[in-house]
C-alpha cells in the first residue's frame, strides 16, 4: 500500500513538472509531443497571437467550411511565408460556443487578431458600439474596395460612416428547398405567393406528405420563417424600418405576418421540436416532407451529405412574396483594438477580401463571394444563380442571424418565437416584441 | 430451495433487462460510428451499417490525436492533486476537528455549487494576472480548485467511517498528525482514492467549458477537439460518434482497471475496521 | 471535540458500543495534540485560500455584476439595484426554468438513489457475472454529457428510437417534445406542474449518473460487517426486514452524500440539456444554466446572467443548509 502511494506521488510530481515545463517553454516541448501523436495538419506555433502570428478566430470547423478556411490560410501563407497563422476555431451551437469564448476573451482584454462576426447589428451594435473595433475606411480605400462590394453590404458593416469589417461570404436566408419528386408526383407548381403556398401545402397534406419541414430545436430556424414572412408582408424598405424602430410592432402588417406565421406552423412536421435543421432537411431529402425554409448552406448538405442532385432531386425558390429580395447572412472579419500587430492582421484581411481569397474560400464553403467581380466559373449551378440574384436584389439583413438587430433583441425575439410555436398566441408574440423593442 | 431459485432467476432477470437497457445507447453509438454519412439518419438509427466503414474512425483519430496528450498532461496531475488535497482536507475535517472547522468545511463545500459559466470572465482575468492563462498548468489549477469541494466531501465522509479508536491507539504509540496520516489514513484510503480518482478523472477529462475558454488552439484538451469535429451548421454524426468513442477510451480504461482495484481494496477489509 | 466524534461513531456503528472505554482514554493525549492542531490548520490552508479566491472572490464579482447595469457588450458597473432580479422573476422563461429545475431535481435525485440502491443490492447478492454487471452500469459515467445528450436525443425522439419498439404495444410517448404540464395550475405567467418533457431529460441523466450512486452504495454495503446481518438473522428477521431495519439506516450517510453530489449536478445541469433538447418548445426543458449561458454570451445580458447565477446559488443553500444542520446535530 505504501509503495503504491509512493508511486502515485512520484507520478504527480513528474507530471506537474512536465505540465509546468511545457508551459514555461511556451510551445517547444509540448508542440513536439502533440505533433508526435499524429499529423496535426495546419497546427500553428503559438497559442497567443504575438509578433509574426495572426490568430484567426471563427466557428468554422465542420466539413466544407473548414476546408474553405484552410484554403484561404494556404493562400495567405503562400503570399506571406513570414507570418504564421493560428487557426483558432471553436465549434458548436451555430457559433454560440465561439461567441462565449470570444466575449470572455474580449472582456478579458485578450482579443484574437481577427474574428468572425456577422455583418449588421451583431458587429455594429455589438463590438463597434463597445468601442472594440478599429475603423477600416483608409484600408478599404488603399485596397480599392469601395466599388468591389455592393453598397448595401458595405452599409451593413459600417456605423456612423466608418467601415469596420471585411465580408468574406454571403449566404441567403429566404430560400425554400423542395423535393422535386414529391412536387412532380402531386402535380404541383412552385408557389410564389402566400396564397399559392397555402394551396400547395393543403394539397400536400391531403396527399399525406408533410408540407413544410421544420427543425426548431434551436429557435432561430422558426425565427427565420417569421422574418421571411415579415419581409414579404412589409417589403424590403419597411422591413428595414421595422428593425430601425421606425415601425411599431403592433403595426397591422406585423400582426398579419404573425397570423400567417401561425397558419404556416400548422403545416410542419409534428416532431419539429426534436429536430435540428439537418434532421428536418433530411425529411425533405427522403420525400417525407416537401419543403424546407433554410439558409442556403442547406444546399451543401443536400448535395454533399445526402448525395442529391441540384435541380434534379431537389429544387429551390425564393420564399413566397420575397422574390427580388435577398436576405443576407454575411460572415465578416474585422480588426479589434489592442491587437499587437495590426499591420500583419491587415495583410490577412487584404487576402480575405481579395478576389482570389474569396474564390478560394467560397466554393468550398458553399457560399457565394461578397465581391461583385468574382469568377463565376468556380461556382456550381446554385452558386451562379445566387450570385445573379445577389447582384440584382434588394439586400435585407436577417434577424435570426443577428444582422437586423442587436443580439439582445435577437435573443428575446427567439424566446418569443419559441413560446409562439407552441402557444400560437399572436397577441402575446406582438406584445413581447413590443416590449423588447427598447433593445433595438 | 425451489423458492430460492425463483428469487435468483428474478434477480438475474432484472439485472439482465437493466443491463440491456443500459447498453442500447452504446449500440447506437457503435452502429452509427461504423456507417457512411449518407446512411446516418434518425429513421435508420437501429439499422446495422450496410458495410462496415472505419473511415470515420481514422478521420476522427487524425483530428483528435494532436490534442490527446494535452488531456493526459491535464487530467493526471489535476486528478492526483485534487485527490491528495481532498484527502488532506478530509483527514483534518473528520479527525482533527477544531473550533470553526465545520464552518471551513461549509465554506469549501459551497464552492461545489457555483455555476461555472458565471465566473468565466473573472477567472480568465485572474489566470492572466498570474500568467497561467492559455496553458495546461492554468487548466490544472482551475480543475484542482473546483474539484476540491467534492474531493473534500468524499474523503471526509470516507474517513468518518474509520473508527477513532485506531487513531487513538496510534497516538498512544506516539504517532503525530503527519505520522497518522502517512501510516494509517493513507493506506486505508486506497478505496477512497479510487472512487475520487474515477470521479475526478472522468469529470476533468470530459469537461468542456473551462477547456475551451482557458486554452487556445495548441494546448486544448481532446474534448475541445471532439467538439470541433462538428461544424457550425453541419454535423457528421458518424465521425462524431467515432470520435466520442475514441475520446472516451481512457476513461473507460480507468473504469476497467480501477474497478478491479476497487473491489480488491474493499475485500482487503480496510473499511470494515 | 474528540468525544463528539466518538458519539458519531456510535451512531453509525451501534454495535461498537463495547468500545466505550476509548472515550475515557481520550482525555490524556488531548493536550499533546495542540501542536498537531496547527499542522492540521496548515493542511487546510492552501485549499482554503484557493477556494476563497476562486469561489468567493469570483462569486463576489458575479454578485456585483448582478446589481449593475451591464446588459450590453460595454461593461457598465453603475448600480442598478434589484432591477435584474425583478426582471427575472417576472420573466416567463425564468419562471419556467425554476419549475423545470424543481421537477428535474426531485425526479433525478430520487431515481438515481432508487436505481443505485436497487442495483447495488442485487449486485451484492454474490451472483455470477457481478463485475460484468457492475461495469455495465458504471460505464455511462465515462462518457461526456455532450455525447449522452446526442444519443438520448435520438433514442427518445418521438418518431424513431425507442418508440419504434413501443409502437408494438401501441404506446407513443412524445418524450421531450411533449409540451403538456401535468397537474398544472397558474403560477405567475406560467403553468406550474410537472413538464412531461423533463422526464426524457431525467432518463438520460439517470442513465449516466446511476453508476455513481451504485458504486457508493456498493462500497457502503460491503462496509457493513457480515456479523451484523448474521445477528439480525439470528433474531429471526427476514431478509426484507434486515434491509429495512439494519442496512438502509446504515446507508443513510451515503444517501446524504449522493443527494448532495447529485444536487450539485442537477442544479447546474447544462451540457446535457444543451446537447439533448436545448430549451425545448415553450421552454419545457430549459434550465437556469442554459438560460444564463445564452443570455450572457448570446444576448450580452451580463447583469441578468449574473443574477441568474446568484439565484442558482441561493437555491443551492436550500439543499446545503439542512445537510449542514443535520451534520451539526449528529456531532452533538
Amino acid at each position: 500500500m505504501k509503495k503504491l502511494f509512493g508511486i502515485l506521488l512520484l507520478m504527480v510530481m513528474a507530471l506537474v513538472i512536465a505540465a509546468c515545463s511545457s508551459d514555461s517553454s511556451s510551445d517547444g516541448g509540448e508542440d513536439a509531443d502533440a505533433s508526435d501523436g499524429g499529423d496535426s495538419g495546419e497546427s500553428a506555433e503559438s497559442g497567443g497571437g504575438g509578433e509574426g502570428t495572426v490568430e484567426i478566430f471563427s466557428w468554422w470547423t465542420g466539413a466544407g467550411e473548414e476546408d474553405g478556411l484552410l484554403a484561404l490560410i494556404d493562400l495567405f501563407e503562400q503570399e506571406h511565408p513570414d507570418i504564421t497563422v493560428d487557426n483558432a476555431a471553436v465549434a458548436g451551437g451555430a457559433g454560440t460556443n465561439a461567441k462565449a469564448v470570444l466575449a470572455t476573451r474580449m472582456q478579458g482584454d485578450d482579443p484574437p487578431s481577427t474574428f468572425q462576426v456577422h455583418g449588421g447589428a451583431e458587429l455594429n451594435e455589438g463590438w463597434v458600439a463597445a468601442d472594440k473595433m478599429e475603423p477600416l475606411n483608409d484600408f478599404y480605400e488603399e485596397q480599392g474596395w469601395m466599388d468591389k462590394f455592393p453598397q448595401d453590404l458595405i452599409d451593413m458593416v459600417s456605423k456612423d460612416g466608418n467601415i469596420y469589417s471585411v465580408p468574406v461570404n454571403i449566404h441567403r436566408g429566404n430560400v425554400v428547398f423542395y423535393n422535386k419528386q414529391v412536387f412532380e408526383d402531386n402535380g404541383l407548381e412552385v408557389p410564389t405567393s402566400y396564397d399559392e403556398f397555402i394551396e400547395v401545402a393543403d394539397q400536400l397534406q391531403d396527399a399525406g406528405v408533410t408540407p413544410l419541414a421544420l427543425g426548431d430545436k434551436e429557435a432561430w430556424t422558426a425565427t427565420q420563417i417569421f422574418e421571411n414572412i415579415l419581409l414579404g408582408e412589409l417589403g424590403p424598405d419597411d422591413y428595414k424600418s421595422l428593425w430601425a424602430g421606425d415601425i411599431p410592432f403592433d403595426d397591422d402588417r406585423v400582426v398579419a405576418a404573425a397570423e400567417k406565421f401561425k397558419t404556416i406552423l400548422g403545416y410542419v412536421n409534428e416532431d419539429h421540436a426534436s429536430r435540428n435543421w439537418q434532421d428536418a432537411a433530411q425529411l425533405v431529402g427522403d420525400g417525407e416532407a416537401a419543403m424546407i425554409n433554410m439558409g442556403d448552406w442547406a444546399k451543401g448538405y443536400f448535395s454533399n451529405d445526402l448525395d442529391l442532385e441540384t435541380n434534379k432531386d431537389f429544387g429551390y425558390f425564393a420564399f413566397p412574396e420575397t422574390d427580388g429580395d435577398f436576405m443576407v447572412i454575411t460572415d465578416t472579419f474585422g480588426l479589434p483594438k489592442g491587437v499587437e500587430n495590426p499591420d500583419e492582421v491587415k495583410e490577412f484581411l487584404s487576402v480575405l477580401g481579395s478576389k482570389e481569397g474569396q474564390d478560394a474560400f467560397n466554393p468550398l464553403k458553399g457560399s457565394i463571394p461578397a465581391r461583385v467581380d468574382a469568377d463565376e466559373s468556380k461556382y456550381d449551378e446554385y452558386g451562379k444563380d445566387a450570385m445573379a440574384d445577389f447582384n440584382e436584389s434588394n439586400l435585407t439583413p436577417s434577424l435570426a442571424h443577428g444582422s437586423a438587430a442587436a443580439e439582445g433583441f435577437v435573443t428575446k425575439a427567439n424566446q418569443a418565437v419559441n413560446i409562439f410555436v407552441t402557444q400560437l398566441d399572436v397577441d402575446n408574440l406582438i406584445n413581447t416584441l413590443k416590449n423588447a423593442a427598447s433593445e433595438l | 430451495m425451489a423458492t430460492f431459485n425463483v428469487w435468483k432467476t428474478i434477480k438475474y432477470l432484472i439485472l439482465i433487462v437493466m443491463a440491456v437497457l443500459f447498453l442500447t445507447p452504446v449500440y447506437v453509438i457503435l452502429v452509427t460510428s461504423l456507417k457512411p454519412l449518407d446512411e446516418v439518419s434518425l429513421a435508420n438509427m437501429w439499422a446495422l451499417p450496410s458495410a462496415i466503414d472505419f473511415s470515420s474512425y481514422s478521420h476522427a483519430f487524425s483530428e483528435l490525436a494532436p490534442n490527446f496528450m494535452n488531456s493526459v498532461y491535464l487530467v493526471i496531475p489535476a486528478t492526483l492533486l485534487s485527490a491528495l488535497l481532498g484527502a488532506m482536507n478530509g483527514y483534518v475535517l473528520s479527525k482533527w476537528k477544531f473550533k470553526g472547522s465545520e464552518l471551513i468545511f461549509t465554506v469549501i463545500l459551497f464552492g461545489m455549487f457555483i455555476p461555472y459559466q458565471s465566473i468565466l470572465i473573472p477567472l480568465i482575468q485572474f489566470l492572466r494576472n498570474i500568467e497561467l492563462y492559455n496553458s495546461i498548468a492554468g487548466l490544472v489549477l482551475t480543475h484542482v480548485v473546483y474539484g476540491l469541494p467534492i474531493t473534500t466531501l468524499m474523503f471526509r465522509n470516507f474517513y468518518a467511517n474509520i473508527p477513532d479508536t485506531m487513531l487513538e491507539a496510534a497516538k498512544i504509540d506516539g504517532a503525530n498528525f503527519l505520522g497518522i496520516f502517512r501510516h494509517i489514513i493513507i493506506p486505508l484510503s486506497i478505496t477512497g482514492f479510487v472512487v475520487v480518482a474515477i470521479w475526478q478523472f472522468t469529470n476533468i477529462w470530459n469537461e468542456f467549458l473551462f477547456a475551451v475558454t482557458i486554452t487556445n488552439s495548441d494546448s486544448q484538451p481532446v474534448m475541445v477537439a471532439l467538439q470541433n469535429l462538428s461544424g457550425s451548421q453541419i454535423v457528421q454524426w458518424n465521425v462524431q460518434m467515432a470520435g466520442a468513442l475514441l475520446a472516451a477510451l481512457p476513461t473507460l480504461l480507468v473504469y476497467i482497471l480501477l474497478g478491479k482495484y476497487f473491489v480488491r481494496g474493499l475485500l482487503a477489509g480496510s473499511v470494515k475496521g | 471535540m474528540a468525544e463528539q466524534a466518538v458519539d458519531r461513531q456510535e451512531q453509525e456503528y451501534p454495535e461498537s458500543r463495547p468500545q466505550q472505554p476509548a472515550a475515557q482514554k481520550e482525555k490524556k493525549p488531548k493536550k499533546k495534540i495542540s501542536g498537531d492542531q496547527w499542522v492540521a490548520v496548515g493542511f487546510l490552508a492552501p485549499s482554503f485560500i484557493l477556494v476563497l479566491i476562486f469561489v468567493y472572490g469570483f462569486i463576489g464579482w458575479t454578485g456585483w455584476v448582478s446589481v449593475s447595469n451591464w446588459n450590453t457588450l460595454v461593461p457598465d458597473f453603475s448600480f442598478a439595484g434589484l432591477k435584474n432580479y425583478i426582471y427575472l422573476f417576472n420573466d416567463y422563461r425564468f419562471q419556467a426554468d425554476l419549475r423545470n429545475t424543481v421537477f428535474f431535481t426531485i425526479l433525478f435525485i430520487g431515481l438515481v438513489i432508487v436505481m443505485g440502491l436497487g442495483l447495488s443490492i442485487l449486485i451484492d447478492q454474490k451472483l455470477r457475472g457481478e463485475s460484468l454487471f457492475r461495469n455495465i452500469f458504471l460505464f455511462p459515467m465515462a462518457l461526456s454529457f455532450v455525447v449522452t445528450g446526442v444519443v438520448w436525443q435520438w433514442l427518445l425522439n418521438p418518431s424513431t428510437g425507442y418508440n419504434q419498439f413501443l409502437a408494438l404495444f401501441g404506446i407513443q410517448p412524445k418524450w421531450y417534445t411533449d409540451t403538456n404540464i401535468l397537474a398544472g395550475f397558474e403560477w405567475g405567467s406560467i403553468e406550474f406542474g410537472l413538464p412531461v418533457a423533463i422526464i426524457a431529460v431525467v432518463i438520460a441523466a439517470v442513465w449516466q449518473m446511476t453508476g455513481f450512486s451504485l458504486a457508493m452504495y456498493l462500497a457502503g454495503l460491503r462496509g457493513i460487517p457480515d456479523e451484523l446481518r448474521e445477528a439480525a438473522r439470528m433474531d429471526g428477521a427476514s431478509e426484507f426486514q434486515i434491509y429495512k431495519k439494519v442496512i438502509l439506516p446504515m446507508l443513510m450517510p451515503i444517501t446524504v452524500s449522493v443527494i448532495i453530489i447529485m444536487a450539485h449536478i442537477s442544479l447546474k445541469i447544462f451540457d446535457l440539456i444543451y446537447a439533448m433538447t436545448g430549451s425545448g418548445a415553450n421552454f419545457v426543458t430549459d434550465v437556469p444554466g442554459v438560460y444564463m449561458f445564452e443570455t450572457t454570451f448570446r444576448g450580452n445580458y451580463y447583469a441578468n446572467g449574473a443574477a441568474i447565477a446568484i439565484i442558482m446559488l441561493l437555491l443551492v443553500a436550500v439543499f446545503i443548509v439542512p445537510y449542514l444542520l443535520a451534520n451539526r446535530r449528529s456531532d452533538g
